[in-house]
């Protein structure tokens, strides 16, 4: 008898390829959220295989926060010239000018909440029904109880407590005028499994991911990049220090990592050994116990 | 994630996977056991630790409550209970697992039958102090039906019984008895264990001496799980159709799906179904290219050599060994709804690739899932009922039994108003 085992990391592309082209084939204009964060990468990456050798069947978007880590951009622009893949750009700078949505106030202000009205916009003016996220649901409580595909309604809501079950690997994409759907492929994948299929396929990542040094202040114990948009505030020194980033975001409120890991492999060896979650460094999860709850029923990716 | 192995990476990548549902009754401790699980393999984080430290001490909860874990939305923090399906993923050295935690309350079968139908495992967590009830013949009965082979019988709160032998003897005797009926379930497994405590979850517990079988943990790690997917009958359902449009590519027409059975190799004689065009097999394609050979569960695209009119929807398998190709349907289903089955409604059934118009035929009868006897004289199916019926449907399927293959053989019907998931469905 034949071994015909597959390991779980063929699985996983397996499954997500799978739902990539579900999500093509049940979508009349599906729309991939790019980030530049690892996981969209991934999700990209797979997307390029699942309709190889035909191009990806859909657009990019990038929601922009307006604080972006330059090389993010360098890198986005470079994979999709490389992929051939069409992108689009909804700014939350340009939200703001119009009168969208207002900037929040205070000394903890951030434009995480703001992404959520400008995705939206975007979403309603390019009539997307479905948008494409890589977010994982190992990441986070609230996202642990997310559907491969999930239901939003016409203001772009999610309801927890009223989700379309979801068996074997049928999924129910239906949905009425103004609804849409938030698709995420790799909800199976833990941040392990990401590490360790970037590795395998040698995905290339922007350098934020790699250890650096770079001028840093710590602020609510979050270590954060010194850049145009983050400056020392008083009683705040600024250091200069070996770190990394776990997950990319807003410049102003991801938080980096003490880390002299600068390969792929290193890596891999610091996220087996380590005892917080990537999203420990998040300022905006840390807001409540239910931040994530609350922004992913407004709508947040 | 494992911290002893000193190379993180030896053997990560040629680890299998282990799915498994948990299910119980209210109280029964489940999510205290996954907590436990997660906790003692180390797979919690710091920062998860303390936030549900923190907000353990502000509820007054004598133990760090570690429900709190796996209750990730803010009305199942608030009732204590656990309302909707959570995915859960931890791993060892030597394999990963994927949890669905599924709750136990009786209005929620549902998401059990929804965990189950991914898993090829079920824990199912019994009360020491209440034995085999209504819900553990309900879980036994659910994980029957959809075909799950192994189950463990967790018996918990061992400590509210003394740790007492024979109670735990009298539990796994109760249970056999009515086990005996079910007959997909091809292994049972009876472990004491105390979840609150830790004993016999992760370490072996030193207040049992009188147990000599393996940790909960231990069994999960080291279970022979039998390839679940069919190597055996050939199905590609077909998704979606790869059509390039360049020079390079110019009369690529590559047939784009995840193979649900069997094996197929380049030349292979393949049918198309339902239209019964023949044709062979001209390459297996992937990102990384061609394939000697392509089975369950892998995603690919086929070309085959000729030009033949297929599209999503369309099953491509092998001359000798056809799928079943009809329209009427006799299934197992369990009703999703709050709204009862209106025998003169709209649905849609949605199989494999597959989306068709949908009549119910007949309602042949319900099942009382508690005694396993067919209920006489009441045939509404409402909310969490589970029965057979016939379908016709407006176009063909190509289906097998759900015994056969779990994926060709089970399907979901829409409403075609609401566009809401009303019925899972097993082909009998």
């Amino acid at each position: 008898m034949q071994d015909y085992s597959v390991t779980h990391l063929k699985q996983l592309e397996s499954e997500a390829i799978y739902i990539l082209r579900e999500t093509a084939a049940q979508f009349e204009r599906p729309v991939l959220m790019f980030s530049g964060g690892k996981d969209s990468i991934v999700m990209t990456h797979l997307a390029a295989k699942a309709f190889w050798p035909a191009k990806i069947p859909f657009p990019l978007l990038h929601v922009d926060t307006g604080h972006n880590f330059p090389e993010t951009l360098v890198y986005r622009d470079d994979l999709v010239e490389k992929l051939g893949a069409n992108l689009i750009v909804a700014s939350v700078e340009e939200a703001i000018k119009d009168g969208r949505v207002v900037e929040e106030k205070g000394a903890n202000a951030s434009r995480n909440m703001l992404q959520i009205q400008t995705l939206l916009d975007a979403l309603e003016e390019g009539q997307y029904d479905a948008a494409m996220g890589g977010a994982r649901r190992d990441e986070e409580k609230a996202r642990a109880k997310e559907r491969f595909f999930s239901h939003r309604d016409e203001f772009g809501q999610w309801d927890p407590k009223n989700q379309r079950p979801e068996l074997w690997n049928i999924f129910n994409g239906r949905m009425a005028q103004g609804e849409h759907f938030r698709v995420f492929p790799l909800s199976n994948w833990t941040e392990m499994d990401v590490w360790q299929y970037m590795k395998a396929e040698s995905i290339e990542l922007p350098s934020l991911y790699y250890a650096h040094e770079r001028d840093i202040v710590v602020r609510n114990g979050t270590i954060l990049a010194v850049s145009e948009f983050v400056q020392p505030r008083d009683g705040e020194t600024v250091e200069r220090k070996q770190i990394r980033f776990r997950t990319m975001g807003d410049a102003t409120i991801t938080g980096a990592v003490e880390s002299g890991a600068d390969t792929m492999e290193k890596i891999i060896e610091e996220v087996a050994a380590a005892r917080q979650t990537e999203r420990g460094n998040r300022a905006d999860d840390k807001r409540s116990e239910s931040a994530m709850e609350d922004r992913k029923k407004a709508g947040y990716f | 994630m494992s911290t002893e192995n000193s190379s993180p990476e030896e053997g990560y990548l040629d680890m299998d996977l282990l799915r498994f549902t948990t299910a119980g009754s209210v109280d029964d401790g489940k999510s205290t056991l996954i907590g436990r699980l997660m906790y003692d393999s180390k797979a919690i984080f710091e920062d998860q630790l303390e936030s549900i430290e923190n907000t353990s001490k502000q509820r007054g909860d004598e133990h760090v409550n570690l429900a709190l874990l796996t209750d990730g939305l803010r009305s199942e923090r608030e009732q204590g209970i656990t309302i909707d399906v959570a995915y859960r993923y931890f791993a060892t050295p030597r394999r990963k697992f994927i949890i669905a935690d599924t709750p136990g309350h009786i209005q929620y079968t549902r998401n059990m039958v929804t965990g189950a139908s991914t898993a090829n495992l079920a824990i199912i967590l019994v009360d020491a102090r209440k034995g085999v009830i209504e819900q553990t013949c309900r879980h036994s009965f659910i994980a029957n039906l959809l075909r799950i082979q192994h189950v463990v019988i967790a018996v918990n709160k061992m400590d509210l019984v003394d740790w007492s032998e024979a109670t735990f003897k009298k539990i796994r005797e109760e249970f056999q008895k009515f086990a005996s009926r079910l007959e997909n379930i091809v292994e049972v497994s009876f472990i004491p264990i105390s979840a609150l405590k830790g004993d016999n979850v992760v370490d072996q517990s030193k207040n049992m001496d009188w147990y000599k079988g393996p940790t909960l943990l231990y069994h999960l790690e080291t279970l022979y799980v039998g390839p679940d997917a069919n190597h055996v009958d050939s199905r590609l359902p077909v998704q979606w159709v790869i059509r390039p449009h360049s020079d390079e590519y110019h009369d690529f027409r590559g047939y784009a799906g995840r193979i649900a059975g069997g094996v197929f190799k380049p030349g292979d004689d393949v049918v198309v179904y339902p239209s019964g065009f023949e044709a062979k097999v001209k390459a297996l394609h992937t990102a990384e290219g061609e394939l000697a050979e392509a089975y369950s569960p892998l995603s690919v695209a086929m070309t085959l050599d000729r030009e033949i009119d297929i599209s999503r929807g369309d099953m491509i398998g092998k001359p000798n060994n056809p799928p079943t190709v009809g329209q009427d349907i006799d299934a197992m289903v369990c009703w999703f709804s709050d709204k009862p089955l209106n025998p003169k409604g709209k649905f849609l059934i949605r199989h494999c690739s597959k989306e068709a118009k949908a009549l119910v035929r007949e309602v042949k009868y319900k099942v009382d899932i508690n005694t396993l006897h067919k209920i006489e004289g009441d045939n509404e199916f409402t909310l969490n009922d589970i029965g057979r019926i016939t379908i016709r449907t407006a176009s063909p399927l190509c289906y097998d039994s759900y015994k056969r293959n779990r994926v060709t053989g089970s399907f979901i019907l829409v409403d075609a108003f609401t566009n809401e998931t009303v019925a899972a469905g097993m082909i009998r």
